[in-house]
């Protein structure tokens, strides 16, 4: 049975739990996702480059410098060399976490969204929607990611929007199924029946009774979607389909490369070094959200 | 379990004809077609009248509903008609470059297989400690390391060891060799490929065996087998990793059919004359007739390795049949 001064020391228990400092929080979370809290060191060091950068790269990452073309690392206070065109490449990588950040989040933030209501919205109706619904994106989901991405590309054309639009409709399906699923379960249980009873509207239930319950399987979903995307850019990019030059990206960077490697290795290793790490970065840290959130999900 | 089969087969019906619908509007969404990238691309200048009759040579003046029929009959007929590009046969075109990606598919297949069962077994073993954060990073690293830098960095790599041990740099041959024909040149060409898909192939299927075998270790029958005082080697390789592979076998399954996108780009690092390549030539061109043929063959394999895991699992566990 529960007391009123049982009530009472867990109403003071949340008011004591935030003051917990902030360096002990760390510390904890240090001690239980290791592995997590350097991949969110990454992503803070990536996210400060792209914010910073003006400030911290060196060289305007547009600017061709013609007498230091292919220039080796360390040469005239260029830190990893030129590129063909006399780039900087140090400031290129710098303004391509520009580019790589925001096709991160917007795809990962606007494909699992859209999974999100999709998939709330299938389970929650049910019937001859979910099933049409659900065939539609079989459909999706029957193509590897990258090809139905190519698909996409060669209808809309390279370049920057569309990349985007290419990355965040293979994710859509994805993140909806997911979701789907565990709003299945949530839809069985007695306060959704009792809302219904209320005479709540669909959007209300939807929105405030069902989103808030799948934010788990979203959030997981998100996380691992912004690494996907930026390697999925990348990838397009790197074939020509995508973001075009002279836009600093990553991906761009290497197209080029296989040409120049043998006598300029350094304009093929470091745009590949800078691919991995924040991919590597955002992974481990969607690890950890995973684990945080969901244990049982801790499959792939 | 024949109504289970029954009902699986009829719902891979409105898959495919989906996608083919799909993939036949998003080619013909694109502005321009084969026929002007043909003529536009001699740089020359080109009648109007040319390009009509270049488009009613390849069936592109017909009525696109007439058109995505032909597409479908294909199929039923096992027609899939001619490249737009170089006039041949797609499916003579196909086979000449199934062989290639198809061995690199599967060495692909064999290097994950061997990197991700006892790396996964090892780092279950071992939860938390050092040894598994390394494993785990190995295998992050894997996903997250695109597999054409990675091909880039192998090429890159072999040029600088051959050229400070023999004296000059050595490159994987660029000719196709069959492996019956002569298997020296054919394994020095798609060794590399192969480790470079493989690596990013077995991240995934690292991370499903380490979580099947944690799972299966908790087991009350690798307890009992423990406590029989069993030595541990066969309590991992006889009690649990046997049950635990099942997951593992379904990953590696699924991952094969998502080789082919993999190999679009691995394809173009080391310069090989695949399946992927043709995609992208095929896209690059608009050549209809090869790229939708191309993508649908993706889609059916991926779609029947799907069914087959399915009802593989439906024998296995009766109680999947009727969720």
């Amino acid at each position: 049975m529960v007391t009123v001064s049982e009530i009472q020391t867990e109403a003071e228990f949340e008011e004591v739990a935030p003051k917990k400092p902030w360096s002990r929080i760390l510390m904890d979370l240090c001690r239980k996702q290791p592995l997590g809290v350097f991949g969110l060191a990454i992503v803070i060091a990536m996210i400060l480059a792209a914010v910073l950068a003006n400030i911290v790269s060196p060289y305007d990452p547009l600017q061709e410098h013609y007498e230091a073309m292919l220039a080796p690392p360390g040469t005239d206070s260029f830190l990893l060399g030129t590129d063909e065109f006399g780039r900087d490449i140090l400031s290129r990588l710098i303004y391509g976490s520009r580019t790589a950040l925001l096709v991160g989040f917007v795809c990962a933030i606007i494909g699992a969204t859209a999974g999100l209501v999709l998939g709330v919205a299938s389970a929650y109706f049910g019937g001859l929607f979910d099933l049409i619904l659900q065939r539609i994106l079989d459909v999706f989901m029957a193509f590897p990611l990258i090809i139905l991405a190519l698909a996409v590309v060669a209808t809309l054309g390279p370049g920057f929007q569309n990349v985007m639009i290419a990355i965040i409709l293979p994710f859509i399906p994805q993140c909806a199924r997911v979701v789907r699923s565990n709003a299945l379960a949530i839809r069985e249980i007695p306060y959704v029946d009792a809302a219904r009873a209320l005479g709540f509207s669909n959007a209300r239930i939807i929105l405030r009774h069902m989103v808030p319950n799948v934010m788990a399987p979203y959030l997981i979903m998100l996380t691992t979607f912004l690494g996907q995307a930026i390697l999925l850019e990348a990838s397009l990019s790197f074939l020509g389909l995508g973001v075009q030059d002279p836009v600093p990206a990553w991906g761009l960077m290497l197209t080029n490369a296989s040409e120049f490697f043998e006598g300029a290795p350094w304009v093929a290793i470091y745009p590949g070094v800078a691919i991995s790490l924040s991919v590597f970065g955002f992974n481990l840290f969607g690890d950890a959200v995973r684990d945080t959130l969901d244990p049982k999900l801790r499959s792939r | 379990m024949g109504k289970y089969i029954l009902k699986r087969v009829l719902l891979m019906i409105p898959t495919l004809l989906g996608a083919a619908i799909l993939v036949f509007l998003l080619l013909r969404m694109a502005p321009g077609d084969i026929c002007a990238v043909r003529f536009l691309g001699t740089g020359m200048a080109v009648a109007e009248d040319q390009i009509q009759l270049c488009r009613e040579q390849l069936g592109l003046d017909k009525p696109q509903i007439i058109q995505f029929f032909d597409f479908v009959w294909g199929y039923f007929i096992f027609d899939l008609g001619n490249s737009m590009w170089t006039g041949q046969p797609v499916t003579h075109e196909i086979a000449i470059r199934f062989e290639l990606s198809m061995q690199v598919a599967i060495m692909a297949t064999i290097v994950a297989t061997v990197i991700a069962i006892p790396l996964g077994i090892l780092s279950a073993v071992r939860q938390n400690s050092m040894t598994d954060y390394l494993v785990r990073g190995f295998a992050i690293a894997g996903i997250a390391i695109p597999s054409f830098w990675l091909g880039l960095m192998i090429i890159l790599g072999l040029l600088i060891v051959t050229q400070s041990w023999f004296g000059e740099p050595w490159m994987p041959p660029i000719q196709f060799k069959s492996i019956w024909e002569d298997p020296a040149h054919n394994l020095a060409q798609l060794v590399w490929p192969a480790v470079a898909t493989g690596y990013r192939y077995s991240a995934v299927a690292t991370r499903m065996t380490r979580s099947a075998m944690l799972e299966v270790l908790r087991e009350d029958y690798v307890r009992t087998a423990r406590a029989k005082g069993m030595v541990e080697k066969i309590v991992i390789n006889r009690h649990a990793l046997k049950n635990a592979l099942l997951p593992v076998v379904t990953i590696l399954a699924l991952e094969f059919a998502f080789l082919m996108g993999g190999l679009v780009v691995t394809e173009q690092v080391f310069n090989l004359n695949g399946l992927g390549n043709l995609m992208v030539d095929g896209v690059e061109r608009q050549d209809f007739t090869m790229t939708q043929n191309l993508v649908m063959l993706v889609v059916i394999i991926f779609v029947f390795t799907n069914l087959l895991t399915d009802l593989a699992y439906a024998w296995l566990d009766p109680r999947i049949r009727y969720s």
